[in-house]
């Protein structure tokens, strides 16, 4: 090993050990809220660091991935979609394949565990798409919890089939009608659910941001996808992958399957954001691409943001991403360049969820299409040897009547 | 008068008079800039002591329904932190004495720039800074612009604090220390006064700095019983319901006058009557 790849191995390993002590993450993350809420996050944050500690909780947890979610989710190389783009041999990570039928019931589980032993009867959440908030309902149900999802109007209209499985599954969902009436104002509700009623309530973020611990203990329970597929490719391929590509909206499937990758610093990391109508607009989702850091939702992190400080309303024709800030730890892998973001628009996005679907026959998520969509851009100029893995985050049985309408057809 | 003095002169004069101070919370530019003067005369011809004015936030997610739609119908008609601060410079036209501070959240703040903001802040008039989702442990920055320039900075404590949350706090507060009494949002729960009155002595004790009592004061009844322990009474939500419900600024002010004069005059006789 030579001196410099040497100093970046300490470097990767500096990356892979934080947050420190109050949730930072270089100069992002931290625990940007109100008094009101700093004990119950302290109280979260030791009982989250006694269940880590605990080979009973990790037992258990692992138990209701293999048996209740289906892991390990396959590794499929996508041989078609391969020889078509000409390049790069594209591997799925299929997380649409776990139940529910995307990764966010992986830190569900992992949260509605950590709820059970704090002895909270009451879980509340937050959902952009709808899947966290049906991973949500659905965990509950299980243990026997009461649920309540707060979720945007505005998403409620474009995401009725998951309101309605919510509701079968026992979740009271509860449309937000302030602000822009989407997933950071749902978000805002459930914050002051939970200050209101900390006693009896947890509340399961749904992706790796929010004030500290979430961040980490999200990224913690996400962080099965990226030691599966890191293990996946050194016993099927031999070697690790090249290139590995997630969607980011919070960015909580990119940090599952980016956080067991940050030491090897042969792997390119590289995040997609929802560009919307393009980021030259100004009609986007990429506060990555194109944001400023600052403070909203108890965090540090790129936001997308007026000259005033105002949180503005983003742009994306997939739910799951229309968020305007993203994860504390992404932002640090941006300035820290070990991940790289880019951004795709809606209509590229679109072009990666049928691509995938006519060659692959596997219908993704439109969340995941912005990943795919980067992959149609990249993998035609990269080597036949070269191992792209892609985060399939969810299937997209949810999506098809947006995409239905945005094609002008009634079903 | 320096800035920094003009709230530890009022609470030093509350004190020396044996009353308790009365904190009135109203949005900026809610409904409109003009209105918001107005009414900020109004609250201290009503007998408020100290004024805070919120500086309106798309995403206020420490406060209940009123002061959220407060800030919404405020930014809908163009508010933002430096027209705030040009609403300060307004009222200290008129105003030399009352102390006013600034309430609201980090990241218009933050986006203006530390330094800048405080030296904006206090060139026009105002006292003191509270950022909601700013914690002590987060604060050192901004405690430092704000005090070069002599503002005070004023921070929360909850009933779940912890000794050690206290003290973080201690280290930074200056002015007042401003006790959240319900585990909740701005305007949501009616104040429990029996659970917080040997709080407040022991905070008082803990940090030195008087303490005023906030979230869930809402009738005069529940203001003079904080009042009884509580160096100041802060309300916030049941001001901004009346703003969101007066026809035009005269009739809205005239009903903050009246309303805060009513808490004015039941507080003062609770401190008579002990």
């Amino acid at each position: 090993m030579n001196a410099s790849t040497e100093i970046e191995t300490t470097a990767a390993s500096v990356l892979t050990q934080l947050p420190d002590e109050f949730g930072h993450f270089g100069p992002y993350g931290g625990k940007f809220v109100a008094e009101t809420l700093m004990a119950p996050l302290a109280e979260l944050e030791a009982a989250y660091r006694e269940c880590l500690a605990d080979p009973a909780f990790i037992a258990e947890f692992e138990r209701d991935l293999a048996e209740f979610v289906g892991r390990p989710s396959p590794l499929y190389h996508a041989e078609r979609w391969s020889r078509e783009l000409g390049g790069a041999q594209i591997y799925l990570k299929r997380e649409d394949l776990n139940h529910t039928g995307a990764h966010k019931i992986n830190n569900t589980i992992g949260q509605a565990l950590v709820a059970r032993r704090m002895g909270k009867r009451r879980i509340i959440a937050e959902t952009g798409a709808g899947q966290h908030g049906v991973a949500t309902a659905t965990i509950a149900a299980r243990f026997g919890m009461s649920c309540r999802v707060y979720m945007g109007a505005h998403d409620i209209q474009r995401q009725s089939l998951n309101v309605f499985r919510m509701k079968l599954l026992g979740a009271e969902v509860m449309p937000v009608t302030s602000g822009s009436k989407t997933l950071k104002d749902a978000l805002n509700e459930a914050l002051r659910d939970w200050v209101s009623n900390v006693d009896d309530t947890f509340y399961i973020i749904g992706t790796v941001a929010g004030p500290h611990p979430y961040p980490a203990m999200v990224r913690d329970f996400q962080s099965v996808i990226g030691r599966e597929t890191r293990e996946q490719c050194l016993a099927k391929l031999g070697r690790l992958p090249d290139s590995v590509v997630a969607c980011v909206g919070g960015g909580s499937n990119a940090m599952g399957i980016f956080h067991p990758f940050l030491a090897d610093t042969s792997v390119k990391l590289i995040g997609v954001e929802a560009g919307g109508d393009g980021v030259e607009t100004g009609r986007h989702s990429a506060p990555l691409s194109a944001g400023i850091p600052g403070v909203l939702h108890g965090n540090r992190t790129y936001l997308m943001q007026d000259e005033d400080g105002q949180i503005i309303e983003t742009h994306s024709i997939s739910a799951g991403l229309d968020y305007p800030g993203v994860g504390p730890e992404h932002a640090w892998l941006k300035d820290s360049g070990r991940a790289s973001y880019v951004a795709v628009t809606d209509d590229e996005a679109l072009q990666g969820f049928h691509a995938l679907t006519r060659m692959e026959g596997i219908i993704p998520a439109l969340e995941s299409s912005h990943a795919l969509a980067h992959v149609i851009k990249i993998a035609p100029t990269l080597p036949k040897d070269h191992i792209l893995v892609v985060n399939l985050s969810g299937r997209g049985d949810k999506d098809i009547p947006t995409v239905a309408t945005r094609e002008g057809i009634t079903l | 008068m320096s800035a920094v003095n003009r709230i530890e002169a009022r609470f030093a004069a509350l004190a020396a008079a044996g009353r308790s101070g009365l904190v009135t919370f109203i949005t900026a530019g809610d409904p409109a800039p003009e209105a918001t003067l107005a009414f900020m005369h109004a609250l201290v011809r009503g007998g408020a002591d100290v004024l805070e004015l919120g500086v309106p936030f798309s995403d206020p997610m420490a406060d209940g329904p009123t002061i959220q739609r407060a800030s919404e119908r405020a930014l809908a008609n163009g508010m933002n932190l430096r027209k705030v601060l040009a609403l300060v410079e307004a009222f200290r036209q008129t105003d030399e004495r009352t102390p006013v501070v600034l309430m609201g959240y980090l990241n218009p703040v933050e986006r203006m720039g530390y330094e800048d903001f405080a030296r904006a802040a206090a060139a026009v008039g105002a006292d003191g800074v509270l950022t909601v989702d700013l914690p002590p442990e987060e604060a050192g920055h901004l405690h430092q612009a704000v005090r070069a320039e002599g503002l005070s900075q004023i921070f929360l404590l909850a009933p779940t604090s912890s000794p050690s949350r206290v003290e973080a706090v201690r280290r930074f507060a200056n002015g007042f220390v401003y006790y959240v009494s319900v585990k909740g949002v701005t305007g949501d729960k009616a104040v429990e006064v029996t659970e917080i009155s040997a709080r407040v002595s022991d905070l008082k004790t803990a940090t030195g700095l008087p303490i005023g009592v906030g979230f869930g004061v809402r009738t005069p009844a529940s203001a003079a019983a904080v009042a009884k322990n509580a160096d100041a009474v802060i309300v916030g939500s049941a001001l901004v319901e009346i703003i969101e419900q007066a026809v035009d600024t005269k009739g809205g002010a005239d009903a903050l006058e009246h309303f805060v004069h009513g808490l004015r005059v039941a507080m003062d006789e609770t401190r008579a009557a002990a």
